[in-house]
């Protein structure tokens, strides 16, 4: 079922979602991967503030390309959301409501979706380009020196995503390859 | 002998660059819109036509058809002739890749120490194969490669009693635990034979080959066109979202080996297989 969002995600948004959904986004998102996720994880270690209040935000997998001059930003897709997992639960018990990324999650992120009311959506993989002119702005908050890895608070208008796994925990990649599966 | 300045080829290499992640060769650009014609989940058919759609943004708008722009991985083929003057080969190559990746507007995604992680800031080192053939000639292959796909290839030392029915469980339990991650449909190389860092690199080349052709050797074709019927009975589909379009294509390269062993490795790439091969 195609749906139109507005992000932040509220909590009813959240709980309302359901695998399969093909969802557009617009609205306020931001970006971390892999070394932001590491920094962020140090510094809870450290009893240190966050570089956002991540409570009620989605935080989308991806490091941009360059921007040519006058665009808000590069080539934009999914990044590979597994090497997230480390962190996901910690973030999402912190009140981190919606992840953007693509491939499977661990038992431990599904486990903390369903118990925050949280969603994982997928966008598609390898399509960058056409994501990039979803994105109007772009915008480094945090962690400037990690060029492409640094946190960057984006706005979308109309952003494509597919709710991958909701939050009773349901996964669309499972289903649907059973469903398509020729034994 | 035949002289090249070092200056062309880094030149060269940086065009190449830029090439290779703004548009596809032919072949990939129909092996897609093929699979968008054969594809039955309505879902997947969607994300087929998004990427074709991502391919005709990427041309026109020269916006790279993925953010991950890769690490360069650069094919040599050079004749005994030739002669570089000026830099180094290596040196010429990474200031094209540096030279390239910063003029356009390509991501870094390279890091110096794989544990210290520091970004080297302009995507070199290039990973770099040189083979020395007979004669003058001088090809270079720049395939930056994504790591999403890399991330999810294998090698396998099988025994050589596990024979061709154990290559072809190595190649499916590789691209069955890919899945979604490496962003199908995928084109899968596969190595079999020579050592353990031959097959690797074979699997590699196989990747370069146009899809849709398939190996000189008849058992070999017949392998190719066996696993992808496999693979696309796999469900797994577009992006993982189930379908039957999981794979473009399965390219096999074998090598002799020795009489212990079976390596097989299995280089999977994303739909974004990218390539630009010159010859100066």
């Amino acid at each position: 079922m195609d749906k139109k969002i507005t992000m932040p995600l509220s909590k009813e948004d959240a709980l309302s979602l359901k695998c399969g959904d093909y969802v557009y986004l617009t609205g306020v998102i931001y970006t971390a991967r892999d070394a932001a996720h590491k920094r962020m994880y140090d510094a809870l270690r450290k009893d240190e503030a966050l570089p956002l209040d991540i409570k009620g935000q989605t935080i989308y997998y991806m490091g941009p390309s360059p921007a040519r001059e006058g665009r808000p930003i590069g080539s934009a897709g999914p990044t590979t959301a597994s090497r997230m997992d480390k962190y996901a639960p910690e973030l999402l018990d912190l009140g981190l409501i919606g992840m953007i990324g693509k491939g499977k999650r661990t038992q431990a992120v599904k486990d903390a979706i369903v118990r925050n009311g949280a969603v994982y959506f997928a966008a598609v993989g390898g399509a960058g380009a056409i994501l990039s002119k979803c994105i109007t702005s772009s915008e480094v908050i945090a962690y400037d020196d990690l060029g492409t890895e640094a946190i960057r608070r984006l706005e979308v208008k109309d952003f494509p995503v597919i709710v991958v796994i909701d939050h009773e925990g349901r996964d669309l990649y499972e289903e649907s390859q059973k469903q398509y599966r020729i034994d | 002998m035949r002289e090249i300045s070092s200056d062309i080829i880094t030149q060269t290499i940086a065009q190449m660059c830029i090439d290779a992640n703004h548009h596809l060769t032919p072949d990939m650009e129909k092996a897609l819109i093929n699979a968008g014609e054969s594809e039955i989940s309505p879902l997947g058919k969607q994300v087929l036509s998004q990427l074709r759609e991502n391919l005709k943004i990427a041309d026109e708008d020269m916006i790279p058809i993925c953010q991950d722009t890769g690490m360069a991985v650069v094919f040599v083929e050079m004749g005994q002739e030739v002669h570089i003057t000026g830099t180094s080969l290596y040196d010429a190559i990474n200031e094209g890749v540096r030279k390239g990746y910063t003029e356009g507007f390509l991501r870094k995604s390279v890091v110096g120490d794989p544990l210290e992680r520091v970004n080297t800031g302009d995507n070199t080192p290039a990973v770099i194969h040189t083979e020395i053939v007979p004669g003058e000639t001088f090809r270079l292959t720049v395939a930056p490669k994504g790591f999403g796909s890399e991330n999810m290839s294998r090698i396998f030392m099988l025994k050589p009693a596990e024979g061709i029915e154990g290559v072809k469980a190595a190649v499916l339990t590789a691209v069955n635990d890919a899945g979604p991650n490496a962003c199908p449909p995928m084109v899968v190389g596969v190595g079999i034979g020579g050592t353990f860092e031959k097959a690797a690199i074979m699997a590699k080349k196989a990747l370069l080959r146009p899809a849709g052709e398939h190996s000189d050797i008849p058992y070999v074709e017949e392998l190719e066109k066996e696993l992808l019927e496999k693979i696309n009975r796999s469900g797994i589909g577009p992006g993982g979202l189930g379908g039957r379009m999981t794979a473009l294509a399965v390219n096999v390269l074998t090598y002799p080996t020795h009489i212990a062993g079976l390596p097989v490795a299995v280089n999977i790439c994303c739909h974004v297989n990218r390539h630009s091969v010159r010859e100066l």
